[in-house]
């Protein structure tokens, strides 16, 4: 047990060598991340020479990964949200209908006359005055279907015709909605991405969780509302037809019409077509900008389909009002003074400066498809978490000496040798989260704190199993050699029943708790690597040089 | 001159005092089955859903003020409490928490800023350093997933003992695990310290220490089984926990300081995560030779380990690299 090759001795020093080596980056914490920073502006074609100043700090050839700082240790905001994707349902629903509505009309002598009547949310329901020839009309619709093209929809179709009466009832299928949501879903990431990047924040990490949700989280950020701020609503724009203007919020319509509030006036409502002249998705444009009268606007600008169905739109409606209607809420509903054909404008309505230019960051990167509903969020500011390091660094330093001190005294030569492992143990556990970007949080730290206290159990029980040996009186070599195989089954089911609650942790846990579970884990695997090879390496070196007669430990 | 902690060659004798030391396990988990459902536990907003605020200020904190000032916004169930750190007496700090407002969604906005709004008009210098919110959609699949981890990590580590040792030696594990954990769950009844998503994390690694410790003196136990076919299985017992004392003790004490450097100089943030550690360290030393192994007595081992192959489960893998 205490020979050694040559091969295993270059391995085990080599993967103690690699990690110091990879471990050191941390140890110049603020200059490698800047040196990190200036290369991904440099990347980007951002170059000056103060960035290649920057850049050149930290020699190219030395790793440059980092152990990632938790929100909670660095400052920043989290925030958990549910993308509303059956609201897309609708939308595809109304996208739908013209289709629908050609297809029955070609059929009109059998069927009649067709009208489009209000339903639940996701579907789209169409009465027909022939009430006797509904399974033509459902025949027609169903012919309208497409095949779901992904592996789990195989065989189905997009959408689902039923009839109830007189009426047709078309929904999407459970297939399609699956489909949907996943481009629903993708969309808003690609979306939030653009937002958060445009308003320049650093490394934020904007990832899907589970069907419906995401997860944005923001270092350095103040706050978690400045975030949403910067998120901000769907901001969906769309020009609607004015029906009338109202004072009353109970305001009854009509089929196809939507009664939408007046933004910034109290008991202004107006009465809308529900389907929208236009929509954002024709905007390549918008800026900040201030109309006649000096009061911040938005200056947008539309592609060329988008100018044409403006202009016509203009044209045909001199003299009546249309409504500019952003999320739900009207902004402005001025009076058509005349043609629009440069598919450009400007949008006025009760804005401050800061917001015109949130909206235009907004409305450049694109409506969201979808509103998002916030279920978490947490904010943590920079001083705190900077104590928390603070705090955490210096526990973990006295921790590490006591430990360092106690070993020592109670074990004399071989204490020293299992402080040197555990030394080791740490610069390995950094090297590894460094590799893998694993993220440090305040129970990160805690775990690293109980690994530094449960790394020298191995070693305890090690050196506890050579005690008992050396008293029945074995010679040194032989009694190390017995001690490390006895205790080697104990600590093999000790650490591997630690490691399962660790990986439990993980797989259950959700933000610091899996941090926790991350340092907890890999201190537990370099622990067992330092306790059995570094330690054992040590002692084998050491009883070769000395090859002492009696073993004190 | 070494230091040590245990003498050579104890010979203590640890079921002599079984009735009270297994009496006062089994009382102290009723009591905190009892505790938990009379005096509840104080959930911390991963779990109810709501908002926690922390301040700071130049000023000291005044509880009472800091509520009138919010009792006028009408946010239903509110509780400031203010922070205390040993090692930083200049500290001003307090937190405020109150339940969930309207439906799934996590507090908003307007709500927040109100709130800072109103704790900023008595006291110009406060800060806002940590806000926390969780919606009740949200916090109902925390407490889920935090019973399923628990028992899962149960569920997997029974296993893997009953694979490595005896079906006996694996029910005196979890009886431990049970029992340190009910008893853990019962001191932060009593304590009402906050009970959030950290503390869970916390258990689990008390599962983990707790099983670390029982696995330690277990292994000697299946060890002397084989060395000593003929010994009373009380004596037995008995002779591999003083044999492992000595280990028990450097390591429980190890952790112990390390865990109580993070408790003091830590900060408040993680106290009572790191309390839930050092009562589970303790508490997870003391299982593992007045539980685990008292109930292993009375259940009794198969004693013949060297016939292998008898067909029993658990036996073919337990020899694995002992």
């Amino acid at each position: 047990m205490l020979q050694f090759s040559l091969t295993k001795k270059v391995l085990i020093w080599g993967v103690v060598a690699l990690g110091f080596f990879f471990a050191m980056p941390n140890g110049f914490y603020s200059r490698v991340e800047a040196v990190n920073d200036a290369r991904v502006q440099i990347e980007n074609g951002n170059i000056t020479p103060e960035l290649m100043r920057t850049a050149s700090n930290w020699p190219s050839f030395l790793p440059s990964s980092l152990v990632n700082l938790g929100l909670d240790l660095r400052g920043g905001a989290h925030l958990l949200a549910r993308v509303r994707v059956d609201q897309v349902y609708e939308a595809r629903m109304d996208d739908f209908w013209p289709e629908v509505r050609d297809a029955l009309r070609s059929e009109r002598a059998t069927i009649g006359t067709i009208r489009r009547v209000d339903g639940v949310v996701d579907d789209l329901r169409v009465r027909i005055s022939e009430p006797a020839q509904i399974a033509r009309a459902v025949e027609l619709v169903s012919a309208l279907a497409r095949p779901v093209t992904s592996l789990s929809g195989a065989g189905s179709n997009d959408i689902v015709v039923t009839s109830e009466n007189d009426i047709i009832i078309v929904k999407l299928s459970e297939a399609e909605k699956i489909l949907t949501d996943n481009r629903t879903m993708e969309q808003s990431l690609e979306i939030i991405r653009r937002r958060v990047d445009e308003a320049g924040t650093r490394e934020p990490t904007i990832q899907r969780q589970g069907t419906d949700r995401v997860l944005i989280q923001v270092p350095g950020i103040g706050s978690s509302e400045e975030l949403k701020g910067i998120i901000g609503k769907t901001a969906k724009l769309t020009f609607h037809k004015v029906i009338s203007r109202t004072s009353k919020a109970t305001q009854r319509v009509q089929s196809r019409q939507v009664l939408y509030p007046a933004q910034g006036e109290n008991d202004v409502y107006y009465i809308l077509e529900k389907t929208p002249v236009i929509n954002g998705d024709h905007l390549t444009d918008a800026q900040p900008a201030f109309d006649q009268n000096n009061r911040p606007a938005v200056s947008f600008r539309l592609n060329t389909t988008g100018a044409r169905i403006f202009g016509q739109y203009t044209a045909e409606n001199i003299g009546s009002p249309f409504a500019i209607v952003l999320d739900e809420e009207v902004v402005s509903a001025p009076t058509i003074q005349s043609h629009i054909s440069g598919g450009s404008g400007i949008i006025t309505g009760q804005f401050g400066v800061e917001e015109t230019t949130l909206l235009s960051i907004q409305l450049r990167a694109g409506a969201l498809p979808a509103e998002l509903e916030y279920l978490q969020e947490s904010t943590v500011g920079p001083d705190l978490g900077q104590d928390s390091i603070d705090a955490g660094t210096l526990a973990c330093l006295i921790a590490f000496i006591a430990v360092l001190v106690f070993m020592s005294l109670s074990y004399g030569l071989f204490g020293i040798f299992a402080n040197i492992a555990l030394i080791i143990n740490v610069a390995l556990i950094f090297a590894i989260l460094s590799v893998i970007s694993g993220t440090l949080t305040l129970p990160g730290i805690a775990g690293i704190v109980l690994t530094v206290g449960m790394a020298v159990d191995a070693n305890v029980l090690v050196f506890e199993r050579i005690r008992e040996e050396l008293k029945k009186a074995k010679n040194p070599r032989r009694a190390i050699e017995l001690g490390y195989e006895r205790a080697f089954s104990a600590i093999i089911d000790a650490n591997i029943t630690t490691l399962i609650a660790a990986v439990i942790l993980l797989v259950f846990g959700s933000g610091p708790v899996k941090g926790f579970a991350i340092t907890l884990g890999v201190g537990i695997i370099t622990s067992v690597f330092t306790a059995i090879w570094v330690t054992r390496l040590l002692i084998s070196i050491w009883i070769d040089r000395k090859r002492p007669k009696i073993l004190e430990i | 001159m070494r230091l040590k902690l245990v003498p050579e060659g104890t010979k203590v004798d640890f079921f002599k005092l079984t009735k009270i030391t297994f009496g006062a396990s089994v009382f102290a988990m009723i009591l905190s089955v009892f505790l938990f459902f009379f005096n509840g536990l104080n959930l911390g907003i991963d779990f109810l859903g709501g908002t926690t605020i922390r301040t700071d200020s130049q000023q000291s904190v005044d509880v009472s003020a800091y509520r009138a000032a919010l009792d006028t916004l009408e946010l239903g169930d509110v509780t400031v409490t203010e922070i205390f750190d040993i090692t930083k007496p200049e500290l001003n700090a307090a937190q405020i928490r109150f339940e969930a407002q309207s439906g799934e969604e996590a507090a908003t906005v307007e709500v927040v800023s109100a709130v800072k709004l109103a704790l900023m008009s008595i006291d110009e210098t406060i800060t806002f350093p940590q806000v926390e919110s969780v919606g009740p959609e949200v916090s109902g699949e925390l407490v889920k997933s935090a019973i399923t981890a628990i028992l899962t990590a149960i569920a997997a580590v029974l296993f893997y003992i009953w694979l490595r040792f005896e079906w006996q030696f694996s029910v005196g594990a979890i009886a431990a695990l049970v029992h340190d954990i009910v008893v853990t769950i019962g001191i932060f009844s009593l304590l009402q310290i906050k009970f959030d998503l950290a503390i869970i994390a916390a258990l689990l690694t008390i599962v983990g220490y707790s099983l670390n410790d029982t696995v330690v003196v277990f292994d000697r136990v299946r060890e002397n089984l084989r060395k000593y076919k003929k010994m009373q299985l009380k004596d037995l017992l008995n002779m591999s926990i003083n044999e492992t004392l000595s280990r028990t003790v450097m390591t429980s004490l190890t952790t112990l300081i390390a865990l109580i450097s993070l408790f003091v100089l830590g900060g408040d943030v993680i106290h009572g995560f790191v309390f839930a550690m050092i009562w589970g360290v303790i508490i997870g030393t003391y299982s593992s030779v007045f539980v685990a192994s008292s109930v292993l007595l009375r259940l009794g081992v198969k004693r013949d380990w060297d016939k292998l192959n008898d067909g029993k489960a658990g036996t073919q893998f337990s020899g694995i690299d002992a």
